[in-house]
């Protein structure tokens, strides 16, 4: 009774009833600041629109544990942690895309709208100049409103 | 400005929208290209599913002649449609097909293979995805081209069925010299 009664206040104690996912040892804490920041940075490649660190998905679990392995056995840079997944999983996974031929159109698209949106203003200022009266128009509208 | 002028910022918003109806259903956003296409398969070592002697097997056991590389487990239904098709591509083309069981239960796998017959010449094991992620795998089933030469030729993720045989592998496999067996696919599929 007293060994159930030990094991069930065991089992409230914080860790001894979560599940086992995802548990990782750090040797600092600028170690797992760093995982964290990695994971986050990364998408995951099963599911769009999440990355490493909020996906359930199975290989996001074990692209976490490659990060983990990385940065805390292998000592990898960040810098080197990006080249290799993305060595393996290409520019899918990356949120910050590089840029390049493939990726000219990301990058330089919002130039060319800003370009465009100046170009529009130029030619409506332009546009409005010449709507200007001429001076014949003034006399003819001076002489309307002074008929009215 | 005239009447019809005054409809420009419509027309433009409409062709914006437009554009964005009809781009975004261009390119399947899930379709994840691999970064191996043209590289060479990566180096490995890996213990054979059968269990026999030999060691490990490494990369330099693929090279030779072209090899598919397929990635399964029984835990993966995808994979149990597919299965009937790599048998029959073992049966038409003489093309080495080595397995990857991907994080799967090797006693599980030997009697999959036991009950649903063997396609494979060999098969790795996998247990906890490490190989797949140097392969960039993420999810099974994927299959793998090789050349002679060990570099990736070509990738398909998901199921290989008789239409991404006949448009994707056969003519690569054909164009690398290995004699592809056509006439004989058309009886299997009718």
């Amino acid at each position: 009774m007293r060994v159930s009664a030990l094991a069930l206040l065991l089992w409230c104690l914080p860790g001894w009833g979560a599940s086992p996912v995802d548990v990782y040892a750090f040797p600092d804490a600028e170690a797992e600041a760093r995982f964290r920041a990695l994971i986050a940075e990364f998408r995951c490649p099963k599911c769009l629109n999440t990355n490493l660190a909020g996906s359930d998905a199975p290989i996001a679990q074990d692209l976490r544990a490659a990060v983990h392995r990385l940065v805390v056995r292998e000592g990898l840079s960040d810098a080197e942690v990006r080249d290799y997944l993305q060595a393996r999983y290409g520019d899918f996974v990356l949120y910050d895309p590089p840029l390049k031929a493939a990726t000219l159109l990301l990058w330089g698209g919002p130039i060319l709208f800003v370009l465009a949106g100046l170009g529009l203003i130029a030619w409506r200022l332009m546009h409005q100049r010449s709507a200007q009266l001429s001076d014949a128009d003034q006399a003819r509208l001076a002489k309307i409103l002074d008929d009215a | 400005m005239n009447r019809i002028g005054l409809f420009a910022p419509l027309a433009l918003f409409a062709v914006v929208l437009a554009i964005g109806y009809f781009g975004f259903q261009l390119d399947d956003p899930h379709r994840l290209p691999s970064a191996l296409i043209g590289k060479p398969f990566p180096d490995f070592a890996a213990e054979r599913l059968d269990g026999e002697a030999g060691g490990l097997v490494r990369r330099a056991d693929l090279l030779g002649s072209p090899v598919l590389v397929n990635v399964w487990a029984t835990w993966c239904p995808t994979c149990k449609a597919e299965h009937d098709e790599l048998l029959r591509i073992r049966s038409r083309a003489p093309v080495r097909i080595i397995g990857i069981n991907y994080k799967d239960d090797p006693v599980k796998a030997r009697r999959w293979l036991a009950e649903y017959g063997d396609p494979y010449e060999l098969n790795l094991i996998d247990a906890d995805g490490a190989l797949g992620v140097e392969l960039g795998v993420y999810g099974a089933p994927e299959t793998f081209l090789l050349n002679a030469g060990g570099d990736v030729v070509f990738k398909q993720v998901g199921a290989i069925d008789e239409q991404i045989w006949q448009q994707e592998i056969a003519p690569r496999l054909a164009a690398m010299g290995v004699p592809v067996a056509d006439g004989e696919a058309r009886i299997d599929a009718g």
